[in-house]
């Protein structure tokens, strides 16, 4: 093994696992991207490494700066990890109602937690995080919603790493949060591989902004627009909570310790694998299932388990 | 078509604090205009001015975003379930 100088470069270059023993059909296989393998634990530190380098680079970011973000957890607690080694002080605006783990891993890492409205969810997390961006122009707010380098990571890694672990993939899963994920690698994947379908999962939104006051306050990220998503994605479906729980619990019988989102891409992927004849199926599981212990999504009932995802953002 | 509609908390207050009512159609496009025929203020929350659906939000047929199926012309059978929602980001 490789010694690493620095915890940045062990960034990406996840494992690609074969669990086509949880596949529907016997003649389509299922591989996971176990994206948990990164070192905050989740896919956004490859996310939060490059807005940092691209804002390093292009100026906006200078010794001592104060980065501020929106974020439901992930890219929150890898900003913080990965920004606190630079020197740069991380305040994150989390909704109220995320997990108690996402907020002890901003704390180990130092980040200043600004708590959004719990009934807006993400959206008013991203709306607070703008609004303190506007009203203190000397901080810097990376804006992983529209920050180019987000999908450009995953054009530029992840992508690449399918395609040369599973040349032969006919269907890209992922859930969708920033769209990042979807687009950077679903566009890679779209220019290598001809005929690859690309499917996005959502999580069923209605019961976590019960306090948007009119459906104009649903959000689109911008980077979802720029990279015309609409015309990228083949499908996107909503899995429900006691599904996706279900099969974050599937996902562990194969040994792999998942975040809901990634039983969500499961759920997903089970799906797309039920429609087709054969196929190859790569889903990403974001994370690993370490943030999730205290709503009880493994060892509650499945349906108390399920109900807490009125409460609780799992994405 | 016999098809149920379920209404986020925003639009409720606009259909007589219902969650959930039942319409005949046969296709998306129809089952709109039905909802918006019964609860005209509804309109202005779901379409924009040339009819299509506001971009914000998100119209699924049994969990299925109807962007990606057949827009507004997607067919609906019997039983099916549409659920109208505001985007919503994650992250």
């Amino acid at each position: 093994m490789a010694v690493y100088r620095s915890v940045d470069d062990l960034v990406g270059g996840t494992p690609m696992l074969d669990v086509s023993g949880l596949s529907p059909n016997p003649s389509v296989k299922l591989f996971a991207k176990l994206e948990g393998y990164n070192p905050t634990g989740s896919v956004k530190d490859r996310v939060a490494l490059a807005m940092l380098e691209g804002a390093e680079a292009d100026g906006s970011l200078t010794p001592g700066s104060v980065i501020i973000e929106p974020s439901s957890g992930n890219t929150g607690i890898a900003l913080a990890m990965l920004g606190r080694r630079r020197g740069y002080v991380v305040k994150i605006v989390l909704p109220g109602n995320v997990t108690a783990e996402r907020r002890q891993m901003l704390e180990i890492y130092d980040a200043e937690i600004i708590s959004s409205p719990a009934e807006q969810g993400s959206n008013g997390a991203v709306r607070l995080a703008l609004e303190l961006a506007d009203a203190h122009p000397d901080w810097t707010m990376l804006y992983q919603y529209g920050n180019e380098a987000n999908p450009q990571v995953h054009y530029r890694t992840t992508g690449p790493e399918i395609v040369a672990d599973v040349g032969d993939i006919t269907h890209f899963i992922a859930g969708l949060g920033t769209s990042g994920t979807l687009l950077g690698a679903g566009r890679y994947l779209k220019e290598h591989v001809p005929g690859v379908q690309v499917w996005a999962v959502e999580p069923p939104a209605g019961e976590q902004v019960e306090g948007l006051r009119s459906l104009d306050e649903g959000y689109v990220p911008p980077i979802f627009e720029n990279w015309d998503g609409a015309a990228l994605l083949d499908r996107k479906m909503i899995v429900r909570p006691r599904e996706s729980i279900e099969a974050t619990r599937m996902l562990a019988t194969e040994g792999v310790f998942s975040g809901i989102s990634g039983g969500a891409a499961l759920a997903g992927a089970r799906k797309a694998a039920a429609s087709v004849e054969s196929g190859v199926i790569v889903f990403v599981v974001s994370d690993h299932g370490w943030k999730y212990l205290s709503v009880g999504a493994w060892t509650d009932d499945l349906e108390v388990a399920a109900a807490h995802a009125d409460d609780v953002i799992y994405f | 078509m016999a098809v149920t509609v379920r209404l986020p908390t925003v639009l409720r207050p606009h259909a007589n604090g219902q969650s959930k009512v039942d319409a005949e159609a046969t296709t998306v496009a129809e089952a709109v205009s039905w909802l918006v025929g019964q609860f005209p203020a509804i309109a202005p929350n779901l379409l924009a001015e040339d009819g299509s659906l506001h971009r914000f939000v998100n119209v699924y047929v049994n969990d299925e975003d109807v962007r990606y199926l057949s827009q507004m012309e997607t067919e609906l059978a019997d039983g099916d379930e549409l659920s109208i929602l505001p985007a919503v980001a994650g992250g």
